[in-house]
């Protein structure tokens, strides 16, 4: 900021050619009104700033106060070792791990899907392409990621799962493999774009070392910008793994509402997410514990992709610094 | 030397093939969303029509129709746009221009990346917990439009920022060498020049938000809803206009009524869900469209 200063009004004396120089009109401080709009503008720009914080304060706080009371009726013990999920039932049983295992199944499914199919993209798109071409793709790919994920479970259902009942005989309306394949589908963007962020970082130079020793453009390829943008590219896997994790409408829509203590992409099983949308339709009374359930779930839910989230990051925050 | 003939040859024809493969399967992406579109109009176009769009739901699949929820669809996307795109641009325009590098600013960025990763249902149930019964919002118009409002905050700051980033810093010194004020500069030189960019992550960030369906279940949105919310100006004597009733009104929205169809029996309920969906598609695509064009038209012009 500049400092005021008060010159003396007019300034007199002769200019480059002895001529008068024209007066200069004074500088005066900023109004203390001026000064007061500017702070008043600055703190409530600083208050939406810090809104963001009392939102995630806010998830924290909501997850803890209401899955603390569900922690009194069950112990973690039982929470983390039964093998059964039945909290609407007469005699309820709380073991989290049938929902686990159908996340971590749906997830698997996507991600045997999107990792191959999207690191493919990105190096195909970044090394490859031509520019033309990229610039047509990669509209279409956001296309990709903003259909709703609703509609998402339609196609699941309606044209996947039906598709790959064809191929494999007896396999029932509702399964994890059809949700998983178009979940997959569905985070394909989200590991491309992040993995051509990161094929782009890598310098040029070491392409043209490479080029220069006779290795070919797709030698190049994987065995130099792969492994040097490899740290971006596990950010952009473990991002998608988040991604996949809570993923709800598909899986909702087409794996079933059955918890089922089950790896088999085969086999209908409802996920974390799924049991909470499941849940929320139905009319439980605020307070009781199939209420409180979902908080539980959903704590489990959070820890699961936080963890993911933070791994993320710091791979992401690796690959940056390398060069 | 042969050798290194053939090798080159070898190393040609493996950059060919890795060419054509990779382009199959960038193709293959793009079919999926080919075909995703093509079954989605072919069961459901022909039951988009005007009895369609002005209908309650129904227990009568044939007579149903996406009324109740493309208006509630419009009034939650009022919510959301008057709280998160102001408090989002407000937000992104602190951390760019004004903040400081402190453990303060820090704490901030490292909480907007970590929000944006977290799973939309637990946006639902935060506001379950927070805006529907510790603030006795209810399961309205007002709590749905806040949890996506907070849903999509990140994604409208990350968008200021990067808007903000691309002018250069001359703009700013030259404002400020002329004794402009950090707030003149930002209202007459920064956002005026960042519009077009900010537009762009908006709409990206309401039409994420108009598909979300998974955080207005948890806190209760209704699934059937036949009648509309009241509207501003009633013909209560008591009090003639009632310009925000609505807000307290309960709601469905079109990602809801879609699941609603999906999950009941019958092809008739199917080809509803899928007539629901060719509107919720026409949508979403219909504002990216236009924000990838904004994008391409902004990155043409601005030569700074």
């Amino acid at each position: 900021m500049p400092q005021a200063y008060t010159p003396s009004t007019s300034v007199d004396g002769p200019g480059p050619g002895g001529t008068r120089v024209e007066a200069l009109p004074a500088l005066r401080p900023r109004s203390a009104l001026s000064r007061a709009l500017e702070w008043l503008v600055e703190s409530s720009l600083l208050l939406a700033a810090a809104f963001s914080v009392f939102v995630t304060a806010g998830i924290v706080y909501v997850l803890a106060t209401e899955s603390i009371p569900f922690f009194r009726h069950v112990s973690i013990w039982e929470f983390f070792t039964d093998r059964m999920w039945t909290p609407m039932f007469a005699e309820p049983r709380h073991g989290i791990l049938p929902l686990v295992a159908g996340t971590l199944t749906t997830t698997a499914v996507a991600l045997v899907v999107a990792m191959p199919v999207g690191t493919m993209i990105a190096i195909w798109l970044s090394e490859f392409a031509p520019s033309r071409v990229r610039e047509i793709v990669k509209p279409v790919m956001e296309m990709l990621a903003a259909v709703p994920t609703v509609v998402y479970g339609y196609f699941a259902v309606d044209f996947v799962t039906p598709a790959l009942q064809h191929l494999i005989p007896g396999l029932p309306t509702f399964n994890m493999l059809g949700p998983g394949i178009v979940m997959g589908v569905m985070i394909i963007p989200y590991v491309s774009s992040l993995s051509e962020d990161a094929i782009r970082a890598v310098p040029m130079l070491l392409r043209e070392g490479s080029y220069a020793m006779g290795a070919g453009r797709l030698t190049t390829a994987l065995r130099v910008v792969f492994p040097a943008a490899f740290s971006g590219i596990a950010a952009a896997y473990v991002l998608a793994i988040s991604r996949a994790v809570g993923e709800t409408m598909i899986v909702a829509i087409a794996a079933g509402q059955q918890p089922n203590l089950t790896f088999n992409p085969l086999d209908p099983a409802a996920t974390i997410t799924a049991f909470i949308v499941q849940v929320s339709l139905g009319d439980l009374p605020h307070g009781s514990v199939g209420y409180q359930s979902i908080f539980a779930a959903g704590v489990t839910l959070f820890v699961m992709t936080l963890g993911f989230n933070i791994i993320g990051a710091y791979l992401k925050r690796r690959y940056r610094q390398a060069y | 030397m042969l050798t290194s003939e053939r090798s080159i040859a070898r190393t040609r024809l493996h950059d060919r093939v890795f060419s054509i493969a990779g382009g199959l399967v960038t193709l293959g992406a793009v079919m999926f969303l080919g075909v995703l579109l093509f079954d989605l109009a072919r069961d459901g176009l022909s039951r988009v029509d005007w009895q369609f769009l002005t209908s309650f739901p129904s227990r009568r699949p044939g007579q149903a129709g996406i009324f109740s929820a493309w208006v509630g669809s419009m009034l939650i996307m009022l919510v959301t746009a008057v709280t998160a795109i102001p408090l989002g641009i407000a937000a992104g325009v602190y951390l760019e221009e004004y903040a400081r590098k402190n453990w303060m600013t820090s704490v901030i960025e490292i909480n907007i990346s970590n929000l944006a990763a977290v799973p939309s249902i637990i946006f639902g149930l935060m506001a379950l917990g927070l805006f529907v019964y510790k603030f006795g919002f209810g399961q309205s118009i007002l709590a749905g439009g806040l949890t996506l409002g907070c849903l999509i905050l990140p994604i409208v700051i990350v968008a200021t920022r990067e808007a903000l980033r691309t002018i250069p810093r001359g703009m700013r010194e030259a404002a400020y060498a002329l004794g402009a004020t950090r707030w003149q500069v930002v209202r007459h030189h920064l956002l005026p020049y960042s519009t077009s960019g900010i537009a762009t992550g908006v709409i990206i960030a309401m039409s994420r938000a108009i598909g979300e369906t998974a955080p207005l279940i948890t806190i209760g949105a209704l699934t059937f809803i036949a009648f509309l919310p009241p509207a501003p100006i009633v013909t209560d004597p008591e009090l003639m206009i009632q310009p925000l009733r609505w807000v307290w009104s309960p709601f469905t929205v079109l990602p809801i009524q879609m699941f609603n169809w999906v999950s009941r029996p019958g092809d008739d309920f199917l080809r509803n869900a899928a007539a629901a969906g060719v509107v919720l598609i026409a949508l979403t695509l219909g504002m990216n469209a236009v924000a990838i064009v904004l994008r391409y038209r902004l990155r043409r012009r601005i030569k700074w």
